[in-house]
C-alpha cells in the first residue's frame, strides 16, 4: 500500500519534513519510491513566482536536447538548481546524470497571451519534451509550471532524499505532497510515481484504482492532449480534477460528487438531488470504485482530501492555524505537528471532503449529504 | 420388405428419428397418458401380434405355435409425428415405463422436413452448444493490493441507464438553460427481452408481469419487460404497471392500434419505446406469429383477423433510410409521449452494425442502441435464418462499444446485447462479461422460459415447437387446454428467484474484482479467454 503525506504551512518548509513523515508511515509502505509537488515556493525560488519552472530527470544528452529544444522556442533560462549526484545511488536507485529544476523567462512572443493560452502552452512544452525523451529516456519531465517543482525517484524515500540532498536550503516550499511508493501493480516506471500533475493541480492517492480502464478510456477520449500518459491507475484522479475544474468549470465539492455519487437513494432525498442525478448520470465513466484515498493540491494552493465511497484506506487531517497536515496514519502527522490539538483531528468518511484553504487557519469540511454550497 | 414400391423416399424408420421412444413392457401400465400428452402425436396405441413357438420334448406331439397380442406403444415415423424428444411421456408415466433417447446416429428426418416444399420453421434458437461467452474468464481478481469486497456484505448499486446521456459539458449547459433533457431511466441491468402476448400464453405473460411487480415493487430490483411485438393487454395499458414495460413496435405494427387509443388514459408513461428492426433468431427476416396461435384473443390485441399467419415484414414499410425513416420513426415515437420516453432501435446483430450506431450517435433522440446475437432465440422462424443467419454478440458489442470509445460517446448511447445470454445456464457470467466488454445491460428471453416455466427446448434440437401452439409445458401455446397447465403465480415466483439468484451471482463476480458502486461497463482489463484469436478480436487479455 501507498503512503500519502501532505503538507501546508505559512512559513516555507524543507521537503525533509514529508520525507521524515513518510519514515514514520514505513511500515506501511514498502519504500519502493518517492514523489514530491512543491508548491508556493520558498527559498531561492520565491523570487521567481511568474517564471515557469521545469522538473525532470535528463541524461546528458537528453540536456543537450532540451536546451536546444527550449532556445528553439525561445525561452531563457533564469535560474537553476541541478544536481548531478557523485555517490553511488541507493539500492534500488538508477545512476541519473542529471536531476533538474530550472526556472525559465516565457518567451517575448508570449508576453500578451491571454492566461489560459499561455498554461496550454506550457502543458504542450512539458508534453512534447516528454515525448521527445520517452524512448531513449534522456529526459523525463514532471512539471513545467510556474511555481511548482517535483521531484520522482525509485528507492526508498530517506536514502533518495540522503541521496539528492533534498535538505539543502535552496529548496523549500509552503506547500508539499509527497508519497513513498512506486507504482507495484503495473510495470516499475517514474512516470507511475505519484503526485501527477496538469496544469497546477496535482493529485496522489492510496489504494488501487478497478475502474482505471474505462475512466481512462473515457479521458482519453475528451480530445484533451494532457489526458495522457497512465502509467499509473491513479493518475486518472488527477486529471478527473482537472476535467472537473477546468472543463466542467466545476469546483472540489463536486469532484467529490463525481468520483463517488450518492446512490439513486440518497440522491431521492438530497437538496440537488436532480442535478447532482444529472451529474451522476453523465459523468458515470468517471465514477471510481475505490479502495482509494485521494490527496491533492488545487491551484490556488487548497490541499484537501477525499476518501472512496467504500471508506477503505486511512487518511487523517489535523494541525494549528497556519500549518496543517493530511497524513494516511496518525502517526505521520505527530511526526510533522507533534504540537497540535489532537482532540480536532478529523478522519474523514465516505462522504467527506476535507481541505485547507490558501489562508491556512482551519479544515474545512463538506458532506456530500448536505447542499451544494454554489448554486449550480 | 415389400418389393412393389411401397418404400418412398421419406419412408423412416426410427433410426433415422433424432429421438426414439424407449418403452418398457414390463412397466407399462396401459393409462395412456403418454399418448394423451404427446404433443406431436409422436406415440400411438400400439396392438402388437406375437407369435411363441411351441416345442414339446418328444416326438408324440408336433412343434406348434401360438399367436398372441399384447397392447403397448408404437412410434410413429412419418415425418409429420417424428418425436421431438420434449419427454412429456416421461414425464405423465406413473411408471416411468417411457422415455425419448437422443439417436446417437445423425438423424435421417433432417432431409425430409420440407414436405410439400415447406422448409421447416420451428421456435428456439440457433442448434450449437458452444458459447463463447462461456469461455470468457474473469481474471483480474483483487487480491493483496486491495482488497476484495464481500458480496454479501458490501453495498452494492446494480443500476444501468436506458436513454439518452448528454455528454457532461453539455448536460451541464441544458441544465443552467433550462432545454430539453433527454429521458434517461435507472433501471436493472437485466431486461426480459421481447417476447410477445402470442407468441407467449396468456399463463406465461402474466406470471412474467407479477413477478416483473414484484421484483420492483418488493424487492428493489427495477427489471424491465419488453413486449415484443404484439401490443400489451389494454387493462395493463392503462395500469400503474405500464413504468416497468418497454413497449416494442415491429414492422407489424401489432397491437399499436390499441396502445395509441389507451394513450390518454395511460397513468403512466412507460419505461421506453423499442423499435425493433431484426432480431437475432431471424435476422433480416419479420416476426412470425403461426395461424396455429392466432385466436380470439390474440387477433383483438393485434387488430387482425384471427386463424391466420401474421408474418410481419423484413422491414418497416415506411423505411427509407436511417437517416431519415429511423430518425422520423424515432422522434415520432418520442412525439407521442411528449418526449418523456426513451426510444431506441433494436436490430440483428450484424457486420454493419457500426453505420447504424454511428448515425443514432448523430440523431440526439436515439436512447440507445440494442443488438441482438445469433443465438437470440424466437417463437417462430425459418431452421435456416436461425441456425445460419446472423453476427455473434460478443465482438458486435466490442466493436460498437470501441467505436464509441474512439468517438468519445461511449456514456452517451448505452448499448443492451441480447442473443444467447445463459445458454448453457451461465446466465450471470455471460452477463457481466458482456458488460465488461462494453455493454450497459442484457436482454434475455429463453433463459427466462427455461428458468420460469420449464420450457423444454434445447440445442440439441429438442422440444422447439413454440411456433405451432403446442408447447407441451404452456409456456407458447395459445390453447386454453394446454396453457392452463402452467400456473402464472409459480412463474412469478420463479422469475423472482432467478433474478434474486442472478443478482447475488453478479455480486459474487463485481465484488471479487473490486467493484460495487457502478457497473463494471467497459471493464475489459478484467476478463480473459484462453482462444488467442478470441482475446486478440475482443482486446481482452489471452490467458492459458
Amino acid at each position: 500500500m501507498c503512503r500519502l503525506f501532505a503538507i501546508t504551512s505559512k512559513d516555507p518548509l524543507s521537503p525533509m519534513v514529508a520525507i521524515r513523515a513518510l519514515d514514520v508511515m514505513k511500515e506501511g509502505h514498502d519504500g519502493s519510491g518517492v514523489g514530491l509537488f512543491m508548491t508556493d515556493l520558498g527559498g531561492d525560488f520565491e523570487q521567481f513566482r511568474g517564471g515557469p519552472i521545469l522538473s525532470g530527470i535528463f541524461s546528458n544528452t537528453g540536456i543537450k536536447a532540451l536546451d536546444r529544444y527550449m532556445m528553439d522556442m525561445d525561452f531563457m533560462t533564469k535560474y537553476k538548481l541541478s544536481f548531478r549526484p557523485t555517490k553511488i545511488p541507493p539500492a534500488g536507485t538508477p545512476r541519473r546524470d542529471n536531476y533538474l529544476i530550472r526556472v525559465y523567462e516565457y518567451p517575448s512572443g508570449w508576453e500578451n497571451l491571454p492566461e489560459e493560452e499561455i498554461q496550454r502552452r506550457l502543458m504542450q512544452c512539458r508534453l512534447q519534451l516528454r515525448e521527445m525523451g520517452e524512448k531513449d529516456e534522456s529526459m523525463m519531465v514532471f512539471s513545467f509550471w510556474p511555481d511548482v517543482i517535483m521531484i520522482k525517484e525509485v528507492g526508498d524515500p530517506t536514502a533518495v532524499a540522503a541521496y539528492l540532498g533534498l535538505n539543502r536550503k535552496e529548496l523549500q516550499a509552503r506547500t508539499i505532497l509527497a508519497q513513498g511508493r512506486q507504482n507495484t501493480n503495473y510495470a516499475i516506471n517514474i512516470y507511475a510515481c505519484h503526485p501527477f500533475f496538469i496544469q497546477g493541480m496535482a493529485t496522489m492517492t492510496n489504494g488501487e484504482n478497478t475502474a482505471f480502464v474505462p475512466i481512462r478510456e473515457f479521458l482519453m477520449s475528451r480530445n484533451e492532449p494532457g489526458y495522457s500518459g497512465y502509467q499509473s491507475d491513479s493518475e486518472v484522479f488527477t486529471h478527473i480534477l482537472h476535467y472537473t475544474l477546468r472543463r466542467l468549470h466545476l469546483d472540489l465539492e463536486t469532484y467529490k460528487h463525481i468520483i463517488t455519487p450518492l446512490k439513486d437513494e440518497e440522491l431521492l432525498n438530497h437538496p440537488n438531488g436532480p442535478w447532482l442525478r444529472l451529474l451522476k448520470q453523465s459523468c458515470r465513466p468517471l465514477i471510481i470504485d475505490g479502495p482509494n484515498c485521494v490527496m491533492g493540491c488545487l491551484p490556488d494552493k487548497t490541499l484537501f482530501m477525499v476518501q472512496d465511497s467504500k471508506k477503505l484506506r486511512p487518511g487523517v487531517v489535523g494541525g494549528n492555524p497556519g500549518m496543517f497536515a493530511f497524513s494516511s496514519e496518525m502517526c505521520g502527522l505527530d511526526a510533522a505537528i507533534p504540537a497540535r490539538d489532537k482532540s480536532r483531528d478529523f478522519q474523514p468518511m465516505k462522504y467527506d471532503t476535507v481541505f485547507v484553504g490558501p489562508e491556512r487557519q482551519e479544515v474545512g469540511q463538506w458532506s456530500q449529504m448536505d447542499s451544494l454550497s454554489r448554486l449550480h | 420388405m415389400e418389393p412393389d414400391g411401397q418404400l418412398k423416399p421419406s419412408s423412416l424408420s426410427t433410426t433415422d428419428l433424432p429421438w426414439q421412444i424407449l418403452w418398457s413392457k414390463k412397466k407399462c401400465c396401459l393409462c395412456g397418458r403418454c399418448t394423451a400428452v404427446c404433443p406431436v402425436q409422436a406415440i400411438e396405441l400400439g396392438v402388437h401380434r406375437k407369435r411363441v413357438l411351441q416345442i414339446t420334448l418328444g416326438l408324440a406331439e408336433k412343434p406348434g405355435n401360438v399367436f398372441s397380442v399384447y397392447h403397448g406403444i408404437r412410434q410413429r415415423t412419418d415425418v409429420a409425428h417424428a418425436c421431438i424428444g420434449c419427454g412429456m411421456c416421461d414425464m405423465v408415466c406413473p411408471n416411468h415405463a417411457i422415455v425419448p433417447m437422443h439417436n446417437d446416429e445423425p438423424d435421417k428426418l433432417r432431409f425430409h422436413i420440407n414436405q410439400g416444399g415447406v422448409p421447416r420453421r420451428r421456435g428456439g434458437r440457433r442448434n450449437a452448444r458452444e458459447s463463447l461467452l462461456d469461455e470468457i474468464k474473469f481474471v483480474r481478481i483483487s487480491m493483496l493490493t486491495d482488497p476484495a469486497l464481500d458480496a454479501g456484505r458490501h453495498e452494492f448499486e446494480l443500476r444501468t441507464l436506458l436513454g439518452r446521456i448528454l455528454p457532461p459539458e453539455e448536460a451541464l449547459r441544458v441544465s443552467r438553460e433550462g432545454g430539453w433533457m433527454p429521458p434517461v431511466r435507472e433501471i436493472y441491468p437485466l431486461i426480459l427481452g421481447g417476447m410477445s402476448f402470442g407468441a407467449l400464453s396468456p399463463t406465461m405473460w402474466e406470471g412474467l408481469q407479477m413477478g416483473v411487480a414484484y421484483l420492483n415493487e418488493e424487492m428493489n430490483i427495477p427489471i424491465r419487460f419488453c413486449t415484443g411485438e404484439g401490443g400489451c393487454p389494454p387493462r395493463l395499458l392503462r395500469s400503474r404497471f405500464l413504468k416497468y414495460i418497454i413497449l416494442q413496435i415491429a414492422s407489424g405494427y401489432f397491437g399499436w392500434d390499441e396502445i395509441i387509443h389507451a394513450l390518454p388514459e395511460m397513468k403512466e408513461d412507460p419505461c421506453a419505446i423499442e423499435i425493433k428492426y431484426g432480431q437475432g433468431a431471424k435476422p433480416g427476416d419479420g416476426g412470425l406469429l403461426m395461424w396455429y396461435k392466432v385466436n380470439k384473443l390474440i387477433a383483438a390485441i393485434r387488430g387482425v383477423p384471427a386463424g391466420v399467419n401474421l408474418p410481419s415484414p423484413p422491414t418497416h414499410q415506411t423505411k427509407y433510410s436511417i437517416e431519415e425513416a429511423v430518425a422520423k420513426m424515432i422522434q415520432s415515437m418520442s412525439m407521442a409521449w411528449g418526449f418523456r420516453v426513451p426510444v431506441y432501435p433494436k436490430i440483428s446483430a450484424t457486420s454493419t452494425a457500426l453505420a447504424v450506431l454511428n448515425n443514432l450517435t448523430r440523431n440526439p433522440y436515439a436512447a440507445a442502441l440494442a443488438m441482438d446475437g445469433e443465438d437470440g432465440g424466437t417463437g417462430a422462424a425459418y431452421n435456416v435464418s436461425m441456425n445460419h443467419m446472423g453476427h455473434p454478440i460478443a465482438s458486435i458489442v466490442r466493436d460498437a462499444y470501441l467505436n464509441l470509445v474512439k468517438i468519445g460517446k461511449q456514456n452517451e448511447v448505452p448499448i443492451f446485447a441480447g442473443g444467447g445470454i445463459g445458454k448453457n445456464g451461465n446466465l450471470a457470467a455471460n452477463s457481466a462479461a458482456l458488460i465488461m466488454l462494453g455493454a450497459s445491460g442484457v436482454q434475455v428471453g429463453k433463459y427466462i422460459m427455461q428458468a420460469t416455466a420449464g420450457c423444454l427446448g434445447s440445442e440439441r434440437d429438442r422440444c422447439n415447437i413454440c411456433n405451432i401452439g403446442l408447447c407441451p409445458k404452456g409456456i407458447t401455446s395459445q390453447d386454453p387446454r394446454i396453457y392452463r397447465r402452467l400456473d402464472p403465480e409459480k412463474v412469478a415466483e420463479r422469475l423472482v428467484e432467478v433474478v434474486v439468484s442472478f443478482d447475488t451471482e453478479l455480486k459474487k463476480i463485481m465484488a471479487p474484482l473490486g467493484r460495487s458502486t457502478s457497473l463494471p461497463i467497459g471493464m475489459s482489463d478484467a476478463i480473459g479467454i484462453a482462444n488467442k484469436d478470441a482475446a486478440e478480436r475482443l482486446g481482452i487479455r489471452h490467458v492459458l
